[in-house]
């Protein structure tokens, strides 16, 4: 499978399988766009046939002499000679073996409050209850959950837990408490925790900037950008809204891990589709790493993402990508989670293609113990899986998770970005289409330009 | 090369006999909770 795409004047080949990246020039990107559209298995032999250089002639006669087009059809041919070009898919062997594979539990999404002191309009966790009560997880299920993990990561040794609400910072010394215990345990059993925690920063002091530079190992800081973006989606319960205050206790933060393992995290709705200006506004404070992310939401909202916005919404990656370019070269440069892509190493295939992880290696935990395959499915009880008393009591649901994945997804097999999204967001697929092997058709849109566009900077800073 | 220019040397096709040892990162987990992106992870062999 081969894509192709122009950007910012550069002309991209990926070829998908391999995952090898090409820029090439006018005549090639031609020639290989004529010889994908005959969608034949070429290989370095078939390609040097002379019937292939009388199709390109007939194609491109036109426009190109027939020594150019021989040229770059020699260039076409050591490419896919060499494994990197008209690459078959070979992954197919892997598929059972991801099917099958036995796995353990790697992370846990502890719900440590489900109570919040904002009231963020599009807030899927509804002001932290989670279609259900308000409630602060105890130490003594906090602790049952971090046995339950120990006990089920076999011989994993990394184990990440996110302190996530609500607000986690309601319900700090049990975080701390928790944190305690963890780095206990990991002696006794042979384990390395990662903690990390996402807060809104209203309750964030020196003491827990302290604690949280010394103990976790990321830190979300959420935040969406312009003050008048944030405090309209972002107000306290009162109305009042939460930049001021809360915008002086990040950079502080940011500063105080060297600019180094946090994400300011924002959210854009179609009430700011220029969000690349929230993302910049990040950058004038000093921030260097950031992700803003599109809203998840019903489609009945009236601030959620429509197939209308995309459009804007694909300018607005587009006009990003040349800004950041630009900032790079002159030494302003800053990370954008979506547009980060590693060529080069990154990881491998088999985790390309299981996808995220939730409800096999990844399980989220209610403030009273309740397991469920992630965070964005907590309180919906058909997905109910256990608790941290009994363990997994519903096994079938997490072999229904770990059976999907980019190639059981008809869209995601014939999708060029299947290797680097992994088959999306299940929750996103469920709550859109009501079952989790699909796609979330908007999500997909916006994550195949961003990963064009992350492509696009490489291409650019080369 | 005349007409083309590849950003990288490393392919995917390497990973798969090393690959899957699993400790690599969550990738919700990672930076943003509401979407996946394995593409810009990095992989625990060769840290
Ligand atoms: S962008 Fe959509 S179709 Fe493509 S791999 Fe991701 S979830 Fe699947
Ligand atoms: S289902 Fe979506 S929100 Fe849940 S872990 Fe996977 S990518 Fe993250």
């Amino acid at each position: 499978m081969i894509h192709q795409y122009k950007s910012n004047g550069y002309n991209i080949v990926l070829d998908v399988n391999s995952g090898a990246v090409h820029v090439v020039d006018g005549l090639c990107y031609d020639v290989i766009s004529c010889l994908n559209r005959q969608n034949r298995d070429y290989t370095a032999e078939t390609l040097k046939e002379p019937s292939v250089l009388e199709f390109l002639e007939q194609e491109l006669g036109g426009a190109y002499i027939v020594s150019e087009l021989k040229e770059a059809l020699e260039d076409v041919a050591e490419l896919t000679g060499a494994g990197k070009l008209f690459t078959p898919d070979c992954y197919a062997c892997l598929l059972d073996e991801v099917k099958e594979r036995k796995t353990v539990v790697k992370a846990l999404c502890l719900h440590i409050a489900h109570d919040c002191n904002l009231a963020c309009r599009y807030c899927f966790a509804e002001e932290g209850e989670y279609h259900g009560r308000r409630a602060l997880m105890s130490y003594e299920v906090g602790k049952k959950a971090l046995d339950f993990l120990i006990a089920n990561s076999g011989k994993r040794r990394n184990l990440e837990v996110d302190f996530f609400g609500g607000e986690p910072l309601l319900n700090w010394q049990v975080v701390k408490d928790l944190v305690a215990y963890g780095r206990e345990q990991e002696k006794v059993h042979d384990k390395h925790f990662r903690f990390t925690v996402t807060t809104n920063g209203v309750l964030l002091d020196d003491d827990i900037q302290e604690f949280i530079n010394r103990e976790m190992d990321n830190v979300v800081l959420s935040l969406d950008g312009r003050r008048k973006v944030n405090d309209r989606m972002r107000p306290f319960r009162n109305g009042s809204g939460s930049y001021d205050l809360i915008v002086p206790k990040f950079q502080k933060l940011a500063e105080s891990r060297g600019q180094e393992r946090y994400y300011v995290r924002g959210t854009f709705t179609r009430e700011n589709l220029d969000f690349s200006e929230d993302i910049l506004h990040f950058a004038e404070l000093g921030f260097k790493q950031m992700s803003i992310e599109p809203v998840v939401g019903d489609e009945t909202d009236p601030y959620a993402i429509r197939g209308e916005d995309l459009p804007a919404i694909m300018e607005e990656y587009d006009k990003l990508a040349k800004i950041m370019i630009e900032r790079e070269k002159s030494g302003k440069g800053f990370h954008f989670f979506h547009f980060m892509i590693d060529l080069e190493g990154g990881p491998c295939v088999a985790k390309r293609l299981s996808g995220c992880g939730s409800g096999t290696e990844y399980l989220a935990v209610t403030p009273w113990g309740d397991l469920y395959p992630c965070h964005q499915f907590v309180g919906q009880e058909q997905f109910l899986m256990g608790d941290v008393d009994d363990g997994i009591v519903r096994p079938e649901i997490a072999d229904e998770f770990r059976s999907c994945n980019v190639y059981t997804k008809e869209k995601c097999r014939n999708c060029f970005a299947k290797f680097y999204c992994s088959g999306g967001c299940m929750a996103n697929a469920y709550n859109f289409h009501g079952t989790i092997h699909d796609a979330y058709d908007i999500g997909c849109e916006m994550q195949r330009k961003r990963v064009e566009c992350a492509i696009m900077i490489k291409a650019a800073l080369s | 090369m005349k007409h083309v220019k590849t950003l990288n040397t490393q392919t995917l096709n390497n990973t798969v006999k090393k690959g899957g040892c699993g400790e690599c990162q969550t990738s919700c987990q990672s930076a943003c909770k509401t979407s996946c992106t394995v593409g810009n992870q990095t992989c625990e062999q060769k840290k």
